[in-house]
Parts: structure tokens; sequence; C-alpha cells
């Protein structure tokens, strides 16, 4: 990476306001934030702004992360576990530009951790925020196509729906099978999807010493699971949720431990397996 | 007495689809409510399953415990986990009853897992089971109830309603839309599982035939209101209202 140490610009574009949100706008995602804090795992609505990128990319986290942002905040985004794809270089540009913050790739060095589909290897620590994008805040959608009827469902707790989609997937897999976007349960209360994270990331976020904010912009959703909080993976008895990675050792650092990625590099059958995490996988070799 | 109907009148507009309409019944007995389209029958089921509330009147539920319950005063969450635990639905239409993007085992162990049972093993097993009780074979446990004849949607939903072995039933035209001998098949099958189990059944049905297999007592409605009601034979043999008279002497002889 080029920018691994904390990179700062001379100054922020005064073209824009703080985190290109207006104030307002900025008071109204915290108050959600705060609410979303409050009933962890329970999905707030808000009133979701066009953001400067498309629908998909990431608008419900970037504007989480516009409303905590702060000028002292060191900001961190990736994708896929990467610091270098081209939504997260955008989003750290981005914020690098309205709001002068300093970037990183360094996950230790971070205040703000934003993410697409991963969590970090590196574990978290109190006092760091880490951002979700979130394409369907619902996790019920593919069952129940009724919004209201989902809302009533959490409401009674009535999750014996989801239980169906679990069994429907070990009957057709053999196993626990999503292995992303795996629902889980958040104090005992609400049921959540986790976003599309690999069911391997799933068990760091039971009692994460972090906050995890989730902000779903096409959705018009933010829902949060507070620090130290229980985060419990749907499963059966006689089928325990199993955290699933390549059976593999990282071809560039040498991690057995840690997520991988399947990398095709000819069109004879070679492929490698490296850490998807790319500044975990930096610092090990 | 496991159901109490009081006086339930219910208006849609200017049509009066319930007017005090009043009736009991007992643990394990099948009553029968016949009458033709637009007589009332199918709003009165809705209104004591509790799906709909009534202008006026009541309904009172006797559950497990024995403690009386009137269902319009129940909270959503309570009548909720009745309608999954001490209450079943069969649907005429087996795809309103049935969740056909899940195979028929999900289909059938859904209750089960509402119920709160979370070991698989448990769950399939009951399902093979119910789907054999169903005459199904339960090496189609995993295919979609979309590949199922009508026949065979219409026995998944009543497994699927059966398998928590609810208390009470309501059975909406299930015979509806089958072909003749589906129908003689499947009414059968109800029979035996209503006699096995030792349910209490509420059925709605214009087809005078089912209703005289299956029910001990008929009630028969016309513009909303009961115009008789007795033990089958009685009012299928001796039919005293002269509505009855015509609905009974319009049955085909075959």
């Amino acid at each position: 990476m080029t920018d691994a140490l904390p990179m700062r610009p001379a100054t922020r574009d005064a073209a824009y306001n703080f985190a290109y949100l207006d104030e307002a706008t900025k008071r109204a995602l915290r108050r959600t934030i705060l609410k979303a804090v409050a009933i962890p795992g329970h999905q707030i609505p808000f009133g979701a702004r066009e953001m400067p990128l498309p629908y998909g990319w990431g608008t419900g986290g970037i504007q989480v992360t516009a409303a905590i942002l702060g000028p002292r905040d060191v900001l961190k985004v990736i994708d896929q576990g990467a610091d270098d794809t081209t939504n997260a270089v955008s989003i750290r540009r981005f914020f690098n530009r309205v709001a002068g913050v300093a970037t990183t790739t360094d996950t230790r060095a971070a205040t703000i951790i934003q993410t697409r589909h991963r969590i970090p290897e590196t574990p978290l620590r109190e006092g760091q925020v880490l951002v979700y994008q979130v394409p369907m805040p619902e996790p019920l959608f593919r069952l129940e196509p009724r919004l209201a009827e989902t809302r009533r469902i959490h409401a009674l707790a009535d999750y014996g729906l989801m239980q169906v989609k679990l069994y429907e997937d070990i009957a057709a897999q053999g196993e626990v099978g999503s292995s992303y976007n795996h629902p889980v349960m958040v104090g005992g209360r609400y049921l959540m999807s986790p976003s599309p994270i690999p069911g391997f990331d799933n068990p760091k976020m039971h009692r994460m010493p972090a906050l995890q904010l989730f902000g779903a912009g096409r959705e018009k959703k933010i829902y949060a699971v507070p620090p130290w909080t229980e985060v419990r993976s749907l499963d059966f008895e006689d089928h325990p949720f199993r955290p699933v990675r390549a059976p593999h050792a990282c071809s560039l650092c040498g991690s057995t431990g840690s997520y991988l990625d399947e990398i095709v590099t000819d069109d004879r059958g070679g492929r490698m397996f490296v850490c998807s995490d790319t500044d975990y996988c930096e610092r090990r070799r | 007495m496991i159901l109490r109907a009081g006086n339930l009148s219910l208006a849609f507009g200017a049509v009066r689809a319930l007017d005090g309409v009043s009736l009991d019944l007992w643990p394990g007995e099948v009553l029968a409510v016949v009458g033709e389209s637009g007589s009332g029958k199918s709003t009165l089921l809705r209104v004591l399953a509790g799906q709909m509330r009534p202008d006026a009147g009541r309904v009172l539920y006797a559950d497990a415990t024995g403690a009386e319950r009137e269902i319009g005063a129940l909270t959503e969450a309570e009548l909720r986990r009745l309608w999954r635990s001490e209450w079943g639905f069969v649907q005429q239409n087996p795809r309103d009853g049935l969740r056909m993007g899940v195979s028929a085992g999900g289909n059938v162990g859904e209750r089960l897992m509402a119920a709160g049972c979370r070991h698989y093993g448990t769950i399939r097993e009951e399902a093979a089971e119910w789907m054999r009780r169903v005459e199904l074979d339960p090496a189609r446990m995993d295919d979609s109830p979309r590949t199922f004849s009508g026949g065979m949607q219409q026995r998944l939903q009543i497994a699927r309603t059966l398998v928590t072995r609810p208390r009470l039933v309501f059975m909406d035209e299930p015979t509806g839309g089958l072909d003749v001998s589906v129908q003689a098949k499947l009414l059968d099958l109800i029979r035996g599982l209503v006699a096995d189990l030792g349910l209490a059944v509420v059925l709605v049905t214009h087809d005078i035939a089912a209703a005289r297999l299956l029910a001990h007592r008929i009630v028969v409605m016309r513009h909303g209101r009961v115009v008789e009601q007795g033990l089958t034979d009685r009012v299928l043999d001796d039919p005293r209202h002269e509505y009855t008279q015509l609905l009974v002497a319009s049955v085909l002889a075959a």
C-alpha cells in the first residue's frame, strides 16, 4: 500500500460542508444512530440522502460515516477486505477531500473503519467504530415479501420462518449453509442481517469491543450492535453453525487462520489462495 | 365446550355478512357450516379464527388449560401463539396455506420450528412421519410443493397443519377444486385423522356430501343468518327450513 501511514491533505475542499452532508442531516442521522444503539439489532428508518455514488456502492455506509466523522478521526475503508479496490479507494479519497480527515490502511491506527463484506482479521478494540455497507437490511426479505409483515414478525420475535430457511439450506446442501449473510440473533432479541460478510466473520461480531453500525442507503435503514453485545448465529442443535474458510494457507503470507480469496491465475486451471484482508496479509509478510 | 360464538354480526357496507350468528363447538366435534356462495360462511370462519373482528358479538375459546379466552380481547402475540400451536387453518387453495418456495419437509416442519424445535433430525423425522400419515412418499420430502398435484398439495397442507397436534382446526372448503375421486380419498383421510387425533373442526363447505361424511353437526347459513342447525343426519334427512330442503334436494345423485 502506498498510503499505509496516515495521509492528510493540506486542506479540505471548502466548497463542501464538512463530510459532505449538511449539519441538519448529520444531526438527524446521529439521532437515528443513537436510537439504533439503544435497541441493538433493530432497524431504524432514516431519510437517506442522494449521495454522489450509485446505490449498491455504499451509500448507506458513507452516510453513517459522514454523520460520525470528526476532524481528528482516522478513516480506513475496505471492500471485500481489500484497501486497494475501486470502491475502497474512491470512498477513502472522497472523505479525504470533503472532510480533510487522515486516512489509513492500518486497522490498528483507524478510529472508523467502513467496510463492505468483511470484518478485518486484526481484532478491533474499544473506541473503534466499524461501519458496514448493507444492501438489504431485512433478514427475512426472501421469505416474507411484505414489509409490514416482517415488522410484525420482529415486533413479536416470531422467528420460526428464519429457521425454515436454515432447514432448507441443510436439506439442500447438508449444512447450515449460507456461506455469507448468515442471520444472527442480537442480544437474544432481534434477528439481524450481518450484511453480506462471510459466515467466517460472524463469530467476530459476538462481544466485539468496537461499536458496529450498519447503514442501508437504498432501503433507508440504520441498525447497530453496541460494544460487547451477544451476537449468535442461527443454527440447529444437531447442525451447529460452523465458520468456513478455504482449507489452504495464504500463498503470500502463509496464514492458515485468515479468510482467503481464490484467485484464478491463468486459463489452465491455475489458481492461488490469498488473504482477503490485504492489511493483515502485508503486515505478516 | 371448546369454542362458543355469541350473536356475531358483521356488515360490509349494506351487506350483512353475519347477522346474529351463535354457535357452540365441543372438543372432538366436527361442525360443518354449509350454505351457498355469499351466505357468510367464510366470513364466519374468519371471525371465529380471530382473523376478522365482528361488529358485535364475541367468540370464546377454552384453551388447553381450560381457561376461557375471549378471542377479540387477545393481544396479537397471544393470537399468533394460538394460530401456530393450538389451532390450525386449512385453506381451500393449498397454495395459500403452503409456502410454495419451501420444500415439502420444510412446510411440514415450519410449525415445529415456530414452536421452538431446533433439532434438525427430529424435525426431519416428524415431517417424514406426517408425510406418511397423509399418504405422501417421504422420499419426496425435499421436493418443492410446486411439483405436487393439487390433491397432494392439499394433503401436504393438512400434514403441515396437524404436525403440532392442534386442538381446533378451521377448514375452508378443503376439498374444493379437486376432482371427485381425489376428493373422496381426501375426505376419507381427513375423517381418519380427525378421529385419531380427537380434533375439533369447523368445516366450511358447500358440498353436502362432504358435510355428511365428516360432520357430527351441521349449521345451515343463508344471508348471514343461521337458518337451521342440528345433528348431520337429522338436518340432511329431515330438513325443516325450506332453504335447507332446497339445498339437500339439489345434490346430484350419481
